[in-house]
Parts: C-alpha cells; structure tokens; sequence
C-alpha cells in the first residue's frame, strides 16, 4: 500500500514463504485453514449420521458405519476442530498483539506445532481411510482393547495431535511470561489473553494423561496385555477415570478461549469498561484449577462409591460458579454502554442464551440423581453440543467476525453476517432442543437403530442439522467472497480501545509500526481514545 | 401439574417407586435453569434496546464497577441453589444406591448383545425380567464382555454393567406392566438393538409364574427329525418360555389359553373384535402390544429377531393343533400349567 513495512500477508511471496514461515499470523491463518477442513469434514459425518437416524429402522448405511461415523464425527471435531480453533487460530493471531510483542516466544516451536498437527491429522484421516475405529471418541475399554476394527491409528492420532497442543500451550504460557511490553502489566492484559493463558495451563497439565491414556488401549489393542481389561486382570473404570482426566478440562479448553472472545466482543461493540475486569480474569484460572476436580461426575452410574459421587458433585457445582460469573458480568458490561448491534454482538447475544442454558443443563446433569436417568442419553448430547457449538462455535464465529477486518484487511457484509448468524441459531436451536426432549424420553446415545416412539423429535433434530449445515456454508462463502472483494477495512472500524487495533489492518510482519502505550488502557472507554491512527496511514 | 409437567418434557410414565421424586426435582431443575437463562436473555436484550447507539459519533461511557454487594449477592444465591439441588438430588441417589434389606436379587448377566436373568429358585430367563409390583428387586449384574448399561426410562434407573464386577440396582415397580430395558453404554455393532424386557407381575401373577417357571419341563418325543409341524411348535413353544403365561388346556393364566382358540373372534381392550388366525398370531408374536385381548395385561416381550420365521409357523401350526381341547370346567390354579397337553386329534370337546 504505501513505503512503510508491507502488511504480513505481502511481505513475502509463494509457498515456501508460508511453509515455513515462523509469523504467528502466518502460522495461525494455516490453522484456520485446517481447522476449518477439519470443522467440515467432522460436519459431514454429522449430517450422514443425522440423515440415517430420519428412519428408526436400518436403512442408509449399516450399523458398523454408523458406529465407524459417530467415532470419527467425535474424533475430528473434538481433537481437530474445537481444541485447536480458538486458541491456535486467534490466540495464535492475537495474544502477540495483545501483549505488544512481535511474535511468540518460541516461533519456530509454533510453525512445528502446526506441521505435528498436520502429522497427527494424517494419521487419524489413514485410520479413517483404513476402516476407521468403532469405539467412540471416549475410547472406553474394554471395547476399545476388544473392537473388530483398527483402533490404533485414530488412537495414534489423537496422541499425537495431544503433542501439537501442548506445544501451543507452552508457547502462549512463555510468551504471556516474557514478551508482555514494557509498562503492560497482568491487569493491563486484554481478558482474552487471560483467557487463553488459563486454557494452556490445563493443555500443558492434562494432555499428557490423554496421550497415556490412548496409548494404553492402543497397546492393549495390539498385544492384549489386558491392562482395562478385568478377563486379564486389568480395570476399565481405571480407563475411565485416566480418560476423564484430560477429557473433562477438555471441555475447558475448548470454552474457555470462547468466554476470552466473548469478553473481547463486548466491551468493544458496547464501547464499556468491562462490569468488573478481576472477576473475568480470574474466573478464567479458576474454571482451569477447579476444572480438575470434577471428571468424576461422568462416572455416577458407573459404579464409583456414594463419598466420590458426593466430592465430584459438589466440585461440580463450584465449577459452574466461574462459567456464571461470566455470564452475569458481560450482561452487566452492556449497562450504560453506547451498543452497536451487529454480527459479533448477535453471535454474543445467542452464545450467552446458548451457553447459559447449556451450562444451566450441565448443573442439573451434575445433580446425581438426575445424572443417574440423563446419563449417556440423549438429553447429554444436547448439554454438550450447546456448550460445544452454541458456546464454542458460536464464539469461533464471533471471532471470525469480529478479527476479519485485522487478519484480513477486508470487511465481511454486515447484512449476510446477521442473516447467517440468525440462521445458525434458529438451526442450531431446531437441532438440539429435539435432542433433550429424546434424552428425557430415554433414547441412549449411539444409537443406530431406535425404538419408534422417538421418531418425530429425531426428524425435527435432523431438519435443524441440515438448516445448521446450510447456514454455515452461507457464512463461509460470504466470508470467502470477502476476502477478495469486500470493502477495506480501515485500522480499527469498531473503534476499539484494544491493543491489536492500534496496528493497521492487515497488520506489519513485525505487528505494530509503532509501540503502542499500555497505559492507554485495552478497556478505557472512559477516556479520550489514544491517538488512533497508526504510522502507517499517516504517511 | 405432574402429568402436565412429565408430558411437556417429554418424560416415560413412572412406575418406580422412586421416579415421582427424582421428576420433582427435575421439573424444579429445569423449570429454574429456563427462568434464569430467559431473565438473563431478557437483561441482556434490554440493554442492548436500551443502551442502543444512535448516532454515529462514539461517546465516552463511564466506568461501572459491579458493587461488591451485588457481586456477593448473586454469586453467592447461585451457588447456595446449586449446593441445595446437590444435597436433594444426593439424598436420592443414596437411595437409589442401598437396597432395602428384604429385596429379591435377581443375578444378572450381560453379554453382547443380551440380557440374561437368573432367579436364585432356580428359574433363568432371556431378554425378559419378571418382577414382582410393590416388592423391592435388587440386580446383582455383571458382564461377559464389555461395559454395558442397565437402563429403564419408566424406572429413571441406571446402571452399567462392567466385566469383573457385581454391580446393584434396586427398584420397586409400583405398577404391572411391560417396560423397556435399554444398554446406554456402547457396546459394538448391535449395541442399539440390545434391548430387553422387564414385565411387572401383580403378586399373585408373579408367584403362578415362579411356580411354573420351576416346574421341570417334560417332552415326550421331543427329539427326531420326523416329527410334525405342530409337535415342532410345542417343543418351541416350551423352550421359548411361552407356555409360561400362555396354557394349553383352556385355563387362564398370565396371558390368554391356546386350548380352542384358533379360529375363533377375540375381545380386545379396544373394543374390537378380532379373528384369531394365522395373520394375528404371527403379529402378536412379534409386536405383542399391537393387540391386548381383553382382561390382560399388556405384559408380553416381543420375539422379534428372538424367533425365526420358521419357528413362528411351528407355533402358529402348534396352536392350530389345539382345537379339541376339552374345556377345564373348574378354575383352579392349575397343578402344572406345563403339563403335556392330550395330543392333537383326541376325539370329544368343542368342535
């Protein structure tokens, strides 16, 4: 554009360029490219297994593909798309930014993570190639040490993307630590940061009992030592509790970078200081600590004692605390604020009625007794899909939203963006609100054939599914269209306080062309803006 | 409000003796999950009405920090309603995990892809639990293979069934009926069409039925290939556990008499009057609520995928065969409902 330092996305040119690139934006653009494969790979099986269950008797596909697709549906959305979508795209994106620093503390670390994502991906997509595995994402023994088909390169996988994922977790801890600008201190960091930083503790502390995990059944698979299985002198619940060890913060890596965007979406679009910054922050540390201590709520029927089931229901209950704390204080930030309505702020206003009721079902499924009819129906799948795509998806689409005009350089069409996110939460609702009614009714998960009575709510959830699916494609043309012909996008168009908009839009190799002042706070919307225009546009 | 209420949420019947309390607490779960997400819905939309930009100029906004008061108040009500539904709903789940001392343990054994029952008189049964109704039951379950799970939706009862141990559940069934047992935890190919039956039995069903399920079976020449259609049947008929509930000398038990029933027109308890025929039978076999004969209880597993369809003509074939069958005048229980009926083509009775 102009003789100051080409914006990151010219500054080199051909493929070698971006192979080996060590610019976390860079870097972070391949995750979204590969997440997003991952996001419609996983959505295809989504839509196969809706389609089957239109019948309640076979037809379609026979059950050992059903079992085959409900398996890699979990794999690949769980391990590739929602673990690595918010953090090792935005966090990837944006914590250098937000801290002022040029990179991340260990870019060269951050490229191979990517390359070790790749190789755990390839490796679960030869298994898919291969037959796939049978066992579900849970991998529970000793179904899994016993099952007919290949469990050990989906396994395999989910090792190995468990490594790719510890590797950006120590990444964002370092640079958190260390590149943070000179004069921004902890509580001058954006929440996102916050957010993101509690989300690769738990990486760095849980994935490793994962990698052990999934290791075993693939030994036990291969060589039956019969460590989960009790014919051998082995334990399954032990798999079960190694499982939900990692399985459980899980689900907090996966929300935990949402709740970071949702807390950066607000204050921007309502144009207010966050209702109250510690509460958001460190909510964020205590969803990761507690978070630790309540995996054995999945375990209520499972036969655990009547003094475990009390200690993990009531952890649970504390857990829920933090995700409410969140929730009251981005209601209370748009209190007196100066609102702009627009995409981001409608994926906000449908991820805290999604989350909210997704998290408010999570308390009732933590009620023991009330788990105790819930379990494994139904009625979970809906608690967890509104976390996972009413919470973390939605959020993942308010980040590609709001982000689009720094990554890109370019404005999305602000009447397709509503239009689409109206459509995926009418979808979304039509999909899953079916499924608590099935769960209440009793209707099990994983379940290829299913007794008739549950057969209307079953067609209303897949209508919804394809209506989902259709929206989202929506969106990702529009958004594709975007790059290429949208309008340009200025430095800063929401007029946010936040560090990273203080850098031109797309931003320079090396993020800012000047350093930006910390004490301008990221949240001062009480204040005078600091002198907006970046170097860059001046000249 | 209960029925309401259940048939809203989509809930089964109940018919456990713990299942009204465990809805209680779930409609008072649910009906406060739905409030407090719309009142924060409803804040949320509010303010965004009401805090709305007008004009394109961004004006400061003043710095609001959530008083302490509130911040306390708030957090402090969640947590204080989360930790009372913990304290009621882990009352219930002791419950619902210790016995009562009297209970009748059944033994259970899952394997893929079936149900097995074990009565410790003697009995055992497949794909079909009976139980006594108003009589603590105590499962004493275990598995063969993987980890399965022992599910009744009308009971809001679950328990998985893991190899190399004895897992306990208990229940009361309050009414007589049939329910579906379910597997919950995936177990392989066939894990969905795992499913079994528990057929609730009024006290005195449940004793007629323990008495004959004991009784030793006797078939005369139940063996060689040269027999007929019909004898085929009956040997079936036995084995399948069928002449359990169904007799064959014209005396009422659990389900309706074979004895002089084919051909004719049956009372149903709606109302209709249906022929007895090929065509019935083979249905009642296979979706055995399709059609209750009046006076019955809809008690009845079906057999479908658990007989073939040769096997069913058998039956059919067996129950044709049972035309001219002296009637039992007197209706006493009857000594040996098993007994070996007088063989087809005995002269006397109704035509």
């Amino acid at each position: 554009m102009t003789t100051d330092p080409p914006d990151y996305l010219h500054a080199e040119r051909g493929i070698r360029s971006w192979l080996l690139t060590s610019d976390h934006k860079r870097i972070a653009l391949m995750f979204l490219v590969a997440t997003l494969l991952s996001l419609a790979l996983g959505g295809a099986f989504a839509m196969v297994l809706r389609t089957k269950l239109l019948e309640p008797g076979p037809w379609l596909i026979e059950p050992i593909t059903y079992n085959r697709l409900f398996t890699l549906h979990g794999v690949v959305m769980v391990f590739m798309f929602m673990i690595p979508a918010i953090p090792a795209v935005f966090g990837n994106f944006m914590l250098p930014m937000m801290l002022g620093a040029k990179d991340l503390a260990f870019p060269r670390i951050n490229l191979a993570s990517f390359y070790v994502y790749l190789t755990g991906a390839a490796l679960a997509l030869w298994g898919m190639i291969h037959g796939g595995a049978d066992t579900g994402w849970t991998f529970y023994a000793p179904y899994s040490t016993s099952s007919p088909t290949d469990v050990a390169p989906i396994a395999l996988g989910v090792f190995v993307l468990g490594v790719s994922s510890i590797m950006t977790g120590l990444n964002f801890i370092a640079t958190t630590h260390m590149l943070r600008r000179r004069g921004l201190r902890w509580h001058d960091m954006p929440i996102f940061v916050w957010a993101i930083y509690a989300t690769s503790i738990i990486q760095v502390i849980a994935t490793p009992v994962l990698g052990l995990a999934v290791s075993l059944v693939a030994i036990d698979h291969a060589f039956q030592l019969g460590i989960f299985n009790p014919a051998l002198g082995g334990d399954p619940v032990l798999f079960e509790h190694l499982f939900w060890f990692y399985s459980h913060p899980a689900v907090y890596i996966m929300i935990l970078p949402a709740m970071g965007v949702i807390a950066e979406v607000v204050p921007t679009f309502a144009k207010k200081h966050p209702f109250s910054y510690n509460a958001l922050a460190y909510s964020s540390l205590g969803i990761a600590f507690v978070g630790f201590l309540t995996w054995g709520h999945h375990l209520f029927v499972a036969g655990i004692s009547q003094f475990d089931a009390a200690v993990f229901g009531v952890m649970s209950m504390f857990v829920a605390i933090f995700s409410a704390i969140k929730v009251f204080t981005w209601i209370g930030t748009l209190y007196r604020g100066s609102i702009t309505f627009n995409t981001p702020m409608l994926y906000f206003f449908a991820f805290v009625y999604l989350f909210a009721f997704g998290g408010m079902t999570g308390i009732a499924v933590a009620t023991t007794s009330l788990d105790v009819h819930w379990h494994d129906t139904y009625f979970v799948i809906a608690h967890f899909h509104f976390i996972m795509i009413g919470g973390t998806l939605t959020a993942f689409l308010a980040a590609l939203h709001y982000w689009f005009p720094k990554m890109f350089g370019r404005m999305y069409p602000e009447r397709w963006g509503l239009v689409s996110a109206g459509l995926v939460f009418a979808g979304f609702n039509l999909t899953f609100v079916p499924q608590f009614l099935l769960g209440n009714a009793g209707m099990p998960r994983r379940y290829y054939a299913y007794p008739d009575r549950f057969h209307v709510l079953n067609v209303m959830s897949t209508l919804g599914a394809y209506l989902l699916g259709a929206s989202l494609i929506l969106t990702l043309v529009y958004l594709l269209i975007s790059l290429r012909w949208g309008k340009p996008a200025p430095a800063n168009p929401w007029g946010s306080r936040s560090f990273e908009w203080r850098s031109p839009s797309p931003p320079p190799v090396h993020n800012f062309v000047e350093p930006f002042d910390p004490r301008k706070g990221t949240y001062a919307y009480d204040e005078p803006p600091p002198d907006e225009v970046p170097a860059m546009e001046r000249t | 409000m209960n029925e309401l209420l259940r048939r809203l949420l989509h809930l089964p019947e109940q018919r456990s003796s713990i299942a009204i309390g465990i809805d209680t607490l779930h409609y008072t779960v649910i009906l406060a999950t739905m409030a407090g997400v719309t009142l924060a819905a409803a804040v949320a939309a509010v303010f965004l009405f009401r805090y709305r930009r007008s004009s394109s100029a961004i004006p400061l906004t003043p710095r609001v920090v959530a008083p302490l008061w509130l911040e306390v108040g708030v957090y402090g009500g969640l947590l204080a309603l989360f930790c009372a539904w913990w304290v009621v709903g882990f009352r219930q789940y002791r419950e619902i995990e210790t016995p009562p001392p009297d209970a009748i343990p059944i033994y259970v054994t899952a394997k893929q892809w079936m149900w097995k029952f074990a009565y410790p008189a003697g009995p055992t049964s497949q794909d079909a639990l009976v139980v006594p109704v108003g009589r603590p039951v105590k499962l004493i379950l275990t598995s063969r293979d993987v980890i399965h799970s022992f599910y009744v939706p009308e009971f809001r009862l679950k328990q998985d069934v893991v190899p190399g141990r004895a897992e306990m559940l208990w229940f009361e069934a309050t009414e007589a009926g049939t329910f579906d047992v379910l597997c919950t935890q995936y177990c392989g190919t066939r894990h969905s069409l795992m499913r079994a039956q528990v057929i609730a039995l009024s006290g005195a069903d449940y004793a007629r039925w323990l008495d004959a399920a004991r009784a030793p079976l006797t078939l005369p020449g139940a063996k060689g290939d040269g027999q007929g259609l019909a004898e085929r049947g009956h040997q079936i008929a036995a084995e399948r556990g069928c002449l359990r509930c169904h007799t064959t000398d014209g005396t009422r038990f659990i389900g309706p008499t074979w004895a002089n029933s084919f051909g004719r027109t049956r009372h149903t308890t709606d109302g209709r009057d249906v022929l007895i025929d090929e065509a019935y039978l083979t249905e009642s076999m296979m979706d055995p609520r399709a059609v209750i004969a009046a006076g019955f209880q809809p008690v009845m597993p079906s057999y479908q995928g658990v007989l073939t369809p040769a096997e069913t003509s058998a039956i059919v074939e067996y129950i044709r065969s049972l035309r001219d069958v002296e009637p039992v005048r007197t209706v006493p229980p009857p000594a040996a409902p098993l007994a070996f009926p007088p063989p087809a083509g005995t002269p006397g009775g109704n035509p």
